[in-house]
């Protein structure tokens, strides 16, 4: 017989600590259906009938955020056998008010008293049997870090599982309000409402503060809804205050009397913590934001150009290319012999192991593999499994480096410091940091998201994080400075200024859209303590976001690799040929006219190198070596055919399709990593099309008013491009749409 | 009417009144901003906004536009 629990509590209580302490690795992660909300589940260690539910960290049961709504529901559809409520033991006032609310729920509550040695610590005292009776149900003292009382926590919890005894409601407000959550109660049973008699007082109390949510699950007859109100207007006008916050006053009443029992505090309030201490330097006027500056170079430094790119270079020349060698065994005198004799072998010194390539090869050589299936295999599957593998080092270096800032509370005062920048752009302060992962690799710039809260926000920002240049867009980005601007030094710096400038713009634009007009929750961001970071779970998150990857973004790289791979192999007879006569080629040299308002229409190679920069930006510049110049192997910025392609184009041709590659949809890495934030194909074809639509109208409007002012005529397309800039710009200044408040009022006038 | 936003930074009020409606002054109420809470006010942001505060024994970050709403004294 299963066994389910739920876990539940603030943010920043524990809970993930003990999530993880409870189900090892037996954790399964995904998103709730069709939201960007994570959803986390696991069976319970050395039980494995019992399920273990995460759920999103909250503040309250309110109908206004998406984690709430999300909680809610499952608690009052799905019935979890118990609750197991996560306090902060060190904050306990603000994490109360939530377990009076899953107190009303009818579920057996378990409370794990979360964080009790930092309680000791400041020698703060906390009754815990008090605590118990007056909330009437156990109360376990736990310290996730150390690993102390869960043994405890998760046996009260399944002992109430099996008692499957509802826990009453005991919390007792004034006289007054209690009459009429009484009455509206008895309403409701007398309406024929209340299919589940333990969830009444949940229901008295949501109807009394006009949960716009329940009213419209309910379908209450109108002559119930007056009754309703009745009752609730008598309550306010006598209480003089809106029934919202007459509940919430009431909780927050209840619970400072039920503290003044149950807790004594040692430290008089408005001395400084630790935690506040180390504020005083990270979130000091002068000091903020070079510190953070400093943060961000090194985390930056380390997973992208020194170990990050160790790793991958070794990934991706060593493990997927010719070999390397073990422990680096034998590459000194190799690198040495090879100086005076270029074509030194390496395997004839130290200890070598081949690249995968090169033994498949053999392999299937051996076996006398069909040439085609031999290509399949190489030039396809490797390829494809080796562009994803390949990224792997440095992402998984970058996921330990967030899950610390994350663990140890720094991000709360990343989003701090930089939300006045931000937020103008309709951005959050959070959305800082996947733009500056993005540059090194979009994929954690797009996973990097998660940790923005406000959904409408995090959307956005998994929208616009792919424009910052990442460091696959850096070879297109040589290629066409060298080709055609002379390698000059500011074509670099102009595209990373493009990318912002396109995120900022993007932000301002989708915001004021309809669907993005999203939660109308304030900015409300609690700063939690500072704590060490746990190993353990720094590299649980590490390792479930790099397997996600591996998973969801590899199958889409590698189903794309071999899709392409045949398309560039084959002509339409299914006859193998050179990529020139391939159906690739084909497609392309139908498609290009579609970019000729961009400038490069003439150019199919453009249109297949895009196309191949879907599965990696860097084949951009190898697939024009390939096709300009019948390389088979090209240098990072392609230097061996700039002539060719200075021939080919015209500097504003160049850079517009330089523009339109930094713009348009990244590679399929990316799209993977969008599709897994967003949750849904519908939001991932949204991104993409998005970004497809902003790169092509960029392009075009840059290259006609290029031709304009370089002394063109002015045709259709100008005009069109000219009206295009206009209804951007309309779009970019127009004034934001009023946000629905009072969505609340108008159920009630129906 | 003085509010949230007039404060200073080392300076404690008491809540008076919230001023709003619906989702907005829902979340600063659960928050535990509700009438009657002490609140002392720590810093402003580096760029000026948002205001950190300390309620409840805990520290709160909320923007200007918002402690607008808040009435103290």
């Amino acid at each position: 017989m299963s066994v389910k629990i739920a876990l539940a509590g603030n943010p920043n209580s524990g809970k993930t600590t003990i999530f993880n302490a409870l189900t090892g690795s037996s954790q399964h992660v995904g998103n709730w259906p069709g939201v960007t909300v994570e959803k986390k589940d696991g069976r319970l260690k050395g039980k494995p009938d019992v399920v273990i539910q995460d759920l999103p960290g909250i503040y309250s049961l309110s109908p206004y955020t998406l984690e709430e709504v999300v909680t809610r529901n499952y608690l009052v559809a799905e019935k979890p056998d118990t609750i197991i409520n996560i306090v902060d033991a060190s904050n306990l006032e603000r994490n109360l008010y939530l377990t009076t609310q899953l107190l009303e729920l009818g579920i057996p509550v378990v409370i794990a008293l979360n964080m009790m040695d930092i309680v000791r610590k400041r020698g703060d005292k906390i009754d815990v049997s008090k605590l118990q009776d007056q909330l009437r149900c156990p109360v376990v003292e736990t310290s996730a870090v150390s690993g102390d009382g869960l043994q405890q926590l998760i046996n009260q919890a399944c002992e109430l599982a099996q008692l499957g005894k509802a826990s009453q409601p005991q919390i007792v407000f004034s006289q007054r309000l209690e009459k009429t959550l009484a009455q509206v109660g008895d309403l409701l049973e007398t309406a024929g409402v209340l299919k589940r008699p333990e969830l009444k007082r949940w229901l008295a109390v949501k109807l009394f503060e006009r949960d716009e949510k329940l009213l419209a699950e309910l379908h209450l007859s109108d002559t119930v809804r007056q009754r309703l109100e009745k009752m609730t207007a008598e309550c306010e006008a006598e209480l003089d205050d809106d029934s919202e916050s007459i509940i919430t006053n009431e909780r927050y009443e209840y619970i400072s009397r039920l503290l003044q029992q149950a807790a004594k505090k040692t430290l008089p309030t408005g001395q400084l913590s630790l935690s506040d201490k180390i504020d005083k330097v990270v979130t000091n006027r002068l000091l903020a934001l070079p510190i953070f500056a400093a943060v961000m170079f090194v985390i930056y430094y380390v997973s992208i150009t020194t170990v990050g790119g160790l790793l991958t270079d070794w990934a991706n020349d060593g493990v997927f290319g010719d070999g390397w060698h073990l422990f680096g065994i034998g590459s000194g005198a190799y690198e040495a012999a090879a100086e005076i004799d270029p074509d030194a072998d390496p395997a004839e010194f130290g200890v070598w192991v081949p690249g995968i390539p090169v033994v498949l090869e053999n392999l299937l050589a051996a076996v006398n593999c069909a040439d085609w299936l031999q290509s399949l295999v190489l030039d396809g599957i490797v390829a494809g499994v080796g562009a994803v593998l390949g990224f792997l080092p440095q992402m998984m270096m970058l996921f330990i480096f967030l899950a610390i800032l994350e663990d140890c509370g720094y991000m709360a005062r990343v989003a701090f410091i930089m939300d006045r920048i931000f937020r103008r752009f309709g951005l959050s302060g959070k959305s800082f940091i996947p733009m500056l992962v993005a540059t090194g690799c979009g994929v954690p710039g797009v996973m990097a998201t998660r940790t923005i809260e406000k959904e409408a926000d995090r959307k956005i920002a998994i929208v616009t994080t792919t424009f910052m240049p990442c460091g696959a867009k850096l070879p297109i980005i040589a290629l066409i400075a060298g080709a055609l601007f002379a390698e000059s030094g500011w074509v670099a710096p102009i595209c990373y200024f493009i990318g912002i400038a396109a995120i900022i713009v993007s932000g301002i634009i989708l915001k004021k859209m309809r669907f993005f007009a999203g939660d109308p929750a304030p900015f409300v961001m609690e700063l939690p303590s500072y704590h060490l970071p746990q190993v353990k779970s720094v590299l649980l998150t590490m390792w479930d976001r790099s397997q996600s990857f591996v998973k969801k973004a590899g199958t889409i790289i590698l189903l794309s690799t071999i899709v392409i791979w045949a398309l560039s192999s084959y002509n339409f007879s299914m006859q193998p040929t050179e990529t020139q006569d391939s159906m690739l080629a084909d497609i392309g040299r139908t498609v290009a006219p579609v970019f000729a308002p961009l400038g490069w229409g003439d150019q199919w190679e453009a249109a297949v190198g895009t196309v191949t920069g879907l599965i990696a930006k860097e084949n951009v510049v190898s697939t024009f070596g390939s096709l300009y110049a019948g390389l088979d192997e090209v240098s990072e910025d392609g230097n061996e055919f700039w002539a060719v392609v200075a021939a080919k184009y015209t500097p504003l041709a160049a850079f517009s399709f330089m523009l339109f590659n930094l713009l348009c949809a990244p590679c399929f890495a990316a799209i993977g990593a969008i599709r897994r934030e967003m949750g849904s194909l519908r939001w991932t074809a949204f991104a993409v099309g998005y970004q497809c639509a902003l790169a092509y109208a960029s392009a075009m409007v840059f290259y006609q008013i290029g031709i304009l002012l370089n002394g063109g005529t002015f045709g259709l397309l100008s005009a069109f491009s000219l009206a295009l800039l206009a209804v951007f710009l309309w779009l970019l200044l127009r004034p934001e749409p009023k946000a629905s408040q009072n969505k609340i009022q108008t159920v009630f006038e129906s | 009417m003085r509010t949230l936003a007039d404060v200073r930074p080392g300076e404690s009020v008491t809540v008076l009144r919230l001023q709003g409606q619906g989702p907005v002054k829902r979340r600063i109420m659960d928050m535990g901003i509700t009438k009657g809470t002490f609140i002392t006010v720590r810093k402003l942001a580096p760029l000026g906004d948002p205001l950190e505060i300390n309620l409840r024994n805990y520290e709160l970050s909320l923007r200007k536009e918002d402690a607008k709403m808040i009435e103290v004294e």
